[in-house]
């Protein structure tokens, strides 16, 4: 093993973790009153979450290695262990998914009203499987929980979401397994180059011959470039995000998408550096169209799910651009926007959610002055919407900055291009609260919508602070991730330059 | 033989005379109490098939040929021996209370389930070409009478005698390639045909042409393209308890004699057979896989479904090696589990007034019967191979199997098929769960199905989540 075993904490915290909302889901399945489950899975969330704050406080940022480490045989005939263990990378996607597990729970209290039970499950197996994808340090293991969150996923999506849903569903489910069978034959591919061990760490210091990262890097690219998703393969995110219920909506562009972006980070950088260097102009010129492209895109949406989801594809944009600028500014701010982004477009999908409880509709032309009838909702609209935008003092701004700072030592012209995008965040951003917010109150039906309760403000509020934190003060954010961000630049840097003698 | 090897080829042939005696038992049983007790007579018979299995593995580790060198209970014969009682005594759990609801309720259904067991066996453990021929027409007969059980149906009648003929083509078949084969090596017994076949340099046109008709022979026992033709038809009109037998058991034991055949008898010359097979298991994972997309018959879908995991499994033939050998006895067995699992609750669906084969009729399952629903969940993941259940593992396996033998092109293609053959579990899922129902049920769970149901579910989790022992046991029983 890997002299990796710091674990300050006298217990296993990360299985407790990936398997508190595991139990938890059991246990829901023997309630009956629904207001039991979502007091049970409320109760659960907040374990987990109480669980990865202590994590967070025990966690070491001056070294590179893998901490809370767990290593147990699983498959001894494949050389395939039980590994859980968390870097400065890790261990932020993994307080991510806790968090927003928890928002997932208060943002669905009132929204689902059938099948609670069913749903709290799903969501909870969902949060499991999501935090065992950040912690997995065994590539067998990540494949599992990786491929298995697609059940979950597809009935949220399948049995909660709206009209369209069973479309959205098995778009989502084809399109994400298609990549993951894909990341499969690359795994094992890797496997048997890689000395027969799923173990990452060893798997990273390996040297894999051109032809091999070359392949493994095509097979690996289109697995992650469909979760996260990159163009052109981001056709299923509208569909499931308009589709799926705010909860999935949530987790689909909180976690999932950051999945993608963690697997270039965990995989294809580190381990396969130098079809990295290969291909990372092509990578930074598709990351640019995704860019500009879903900001256009999102200019011309009136449905106020699909915007926030173009949108999401232009910013994911901006994260991966960041990641293959291949410095530490870029790969830094490509970190803290995929944290940023996690919150900030959650928040916004929470909003959605919150305003087409009461109203049924998603189309922006159906409002209009929504400021006169519920001023608590749109204070908090105007907040996300402006954090969305990168203003300074919000979380995104930061990142895109890093990103930019990267991505300029990397080339002027993809940076000059790139802050279009920015430019359009803000057109169709304020557009849409213009139209939503401001104005007269032209549509009768909203006149007695109810405003936030005190819940509503808590969930947003909670998702706001960080939203602040990060903007005002990133520093502990930036201290943690810095060690492993050093480490996996040494890591993908290393090979290129002995190469290059 | 002297009196030593007579009892030696008794005692290691025990488990087969046990099944064949106690089916001629239970048959005169049957005349004693005037059909009154059918439903013992289905206990009695896993008694039996229990007390089998028992002796198998009491006697196992006797791994020299008897019977003149034709039968040998190495640990590959005793994996698939444990596997066949495994799949016939599951298969009686839950025909008991069907034969019941399609009146045809008759104790010679079981006794002919016990003869097509007693053959199974017998070609597990067969190292010879006539053993192997014997022990095919003794399980296909026993088949073709239960395929036509349902007397009355027209549609159980024409796939009695569909399967008659088309498997009495196949058989010949496979025998005028046998028989070109003994002309060539001038023996029957596997071991010696590798060993006159594999010193000759050239290779004779000869050979070449038993080859291709043993691999139509045996491909048509395996349902692969393009001698899959009969398999729809035939599955959709057998009782479906039978469908669920025929899906499993032999669909194994042809894939336990291809290993034989192939990988040890015509290893020498794979170079002719190996391009052969790539292209059958490539069309035949292309065929299932894009018929079962315009489905509308829940039978007929399995069927192609069935046909696609043929292909699938055939990749591992094409592996070779132990590996690859390994791959296809843990992909068996676990598809053994998962498909009888998905016929158990076709099964109990239709016990009730419901009676519909129409996929269609399965919407909205999962409000009325939730707990059916998320076993029926568990077992179509299975079948698309979605972590955390046994099929992905199974898959995983057959592609390591693959990428070792550095055939990664192959390994592409076969999880691209697998992608598309996705999408006929996931509507159903779709189906059960994301729809509401349209008309009522009404199951009637009796204990047997609920038995068998349990039995398997647990057993595509637990291997799902814990296959090393499942993995190393398949690695022991490799052929050698």
């Amino acid at each position: 093993m890997v002299d990796s075993a710091v674990n300050t904490i006298g217990f296993p915290v990360l299985s407790l973790i990936v398997l508190v909302p595991l139990a938890g889901a059991l246990l829901l399945l023997w309630l009956k009153d629904d207001l039991q489950i979502k007091r049970l899975a409320l109760l659960v969330t907040t374990l987990d979450l109480a669980l990865t704050l202590t994590l967070l406080a025990h966690f070491n940022p001056d070294t590179h290695l893998m901490q809370f480490s767990e290593k147990y045989q699983w498959i001894p005939a494949l050389d395939i262990h039980y590994a859980l263990g968390v870097d400065g990378i890790s261990v932020l996607f993994v307080f991510l998914s806790a968090f927003l597990g928890w928002i997932c729970v208060l943002a669905s209290w009132r929204a689902i009203e059938q099948h609670v039970k069913g749903f709290m499950c799903a969501l909870l197996v969902m949060q499991a499987l999501m935090l065992g994808v950040f912690c997995a340090m065994d590539l067998f293991l990540f494949s599992i929980f990786w491929e298995a969150m697609l059940i979950p996923m597809y009935l949220i999506i399948g049995v909660w979401g709206g009209d369209n849903r069973i479309y959205a569903a098995f778009k989502f489910f084809l399109y994400t397994l298609a990549g993951s069978v894909l990341f499969l034959v690359g795994v094992i591919v890797l496997y048997f180059e890689g000395g027969q061990s799923f173990d990452i760490q060893i798997l990273m210091t390996q040297k894999y011959p051109f032809a091999v990262q070359f392949w493994v890097f095509i097979a690996f690219f289109i697995a992650f470039a469909i979760k996260v998703p990159m163009f052109p393969f981001h056709t299923w995110l509208p569909d499931a995000h308009v589709q799926a219920p705010t909860a999935g909506s949530i987790v689909l562009a909180g976690v999932l998408l950051k999945m993608g972006a963690y697997g270039f980070l965990r995989f294809s950088l580190p381990m396969l550096p130098l079809a990295t260097h290969y291909f990372a102009t092509p990578v930074v010129l598709v990351s640019l169209v995704a860019i500009i492209y879903g900001g256009y895109l999102a200019l011309a949406q009136d449905d106020l799910k699909k915007l926030v989801a173009y949108s999401s594809i232009s910013h994911m944009g901006f994260v991966t651009v960041g990641l293959f600028a291949l410095n530490v500014a870029g790969l830094k701010g490509g970190i803290l926007q995929m944290f940023s982004h996690g919150i900030i477009t959650g928040a916004l999908f929470l909003l959605v959610g919150l305003v087409y409880e009461r109203t049924h509709t998603r189309l922006i032309s159906d409002y209009g002055g929504l400021m006169k009838v519920m001023p608590i909702y749109t204070t908090g609209l105007a907040f996300f919407t402006l954090a969305a935008m990168a203003l300074p003092g919000t979380g995104a701004f930061i990142g895109e900055l890093l990103v930019l700072v990267g991505v300029f030592g990397f080339s002027k012209i993809v940076a000059a291009l790139a802050v279009i995008g920015a430019l359009l965040s803000a057109g169709y951003l304020l557009s849409m609260f213009k139209r939503v917010a401001l104005g007269k109150v032209t549509n009768q039906a909203l006149t007695n919508s109810r405003d936030l309760d005190a819940r509503e403000v808590v969930t947003l509020l909670s998702l706001a602070l960080f939203v602040l934190w990060v903007g005002f003060y990133p520093m502990p954010f930036l201290n943690i991730m810095h060690a492993s961000v050093e480490h996996l630049l040494q890591q993908t840097q290393a090979q290129v330059v002995l190469i290059s003698r | 033989m002297d009196q030593d090897a007579i009892i030696q080829s008794l005692i290691t042939s025990l488990p087969e005379m046990t099944v064949l005696v106690a089916a001629c038992l239970l048959l005169m049983l049957d005349l004693v109490w005037r059909r009154q007790r059918v439903a013992v007579i289905g206990y009695l018979a896993i008694v039996v098939i229990a007390i089998a299995a028992l002796e198998t593995l009491l006697i196992a580790g006797q791994t020299k040929p008897v019977y003149n060198g034709m039968f040998v209970l190495d640990g590959f014969a005793v994996f698939f021996k444990l596997l066949f009682c495994l799949i016939t005594a599951l298969c009686i759990l839950f025909s008991i209370g069907y034969l019941q609801q399609e009146q045809i309720e008759h104790s010679e259904y079981y006794v002919l389930l016990l003869f097509a067991l007693c053959g199974l066996m017998i070609l597990a453990s067969a190292v010879d070409l006539i053993i192997i021929y014997v022990g095919l027409e003794l399980m296909a007969l026993s088949v073709y009478l239960l395929t036509g059980f349902k007397r009355q149906s027209p549609l159980s009648n024409e796939a009695a005698l569909k399967y008659v003929i088309l498997s009495a083509l196949s058989s010949s078949v496979l025998l005028y390639g046998m028989s070109l084969l003994y002309g060539l090596a001038g023996t029957t017994n596997i071991a010696d045909i590798a060993a006159v076949i594999g010193p000759q340099a050239a290779i004779d046109p000869l050979l070449i042409f038993a080859i291709v008709f043993l691999i139509g022979g045996l491909s048509f026992k395996i349902a692969a393209v393009p001698f899959h033709m009969w398999v729809p038809d035939v599955y959709q009109g057998a009782p479906t308890s039978i469908t669920a037998f025929m899906s499993v058991g032999p669909k194994a034991v042809g894939f336990a004699v291809l290993l034989r055949v192939f990988l040890q008898g015509l290893l020498p010359v794979s170079e002719i057979w190996l391009g052969l097979f790539t292209v059958i298991a490539v069309a035949t994972m292309a065929a299932g896989s894009i018929a079962a997309l315009v489905q509308h018959d829940i039978k007929r879908m399995l069927a192609y479904s069935s046909i696609a995991h043929v292909g699938f499994t055939l990749l591992g033939v094409v592996a070779g090696g132990e590996a690859g050998i390994a791959s296809v006895m843990l992909y068996l067995l676990i598809y053994s589990f998962m498909n009888l699992g998905i016929f158990a609750s076709i099964i109990v669906i239709c016990l009730g007034s419901f009676g519909s084969e129409r996929i269609e009729d399965y919407t909205g399952l999962s409000r009325s019967h939730p707990v059916l629903a998320m076993l029926m969940l568990i077992y179509l993941f299975s079948l698309a191979g979605i972590p955390p259940t046994a099929g992905f593992f199974a898959k995983f396996y057959i592609f390591v199997a693959l990428i070792e033998q550095q055939h990664v092109a192959l390994a592409v293609i076969a999880v691209m098929f697998s992608a598309v053959a996705a999408f006929i579990y996931i509507r159903i899922v779709m189906l059960m769960y994301m729809r509401s129902p349209t008309g009522e049920f009404a199951i009637h769970l009796k204990l047997p199905p609920q038995l068998a149901l349990g039995i398997t579910s647990v057993a595509v989790i637990v291997i799902g989540l814990f296959p090393s022992w499942f993995l190393t046991l398949a690695q022991i029983a490799i052929l050698r």
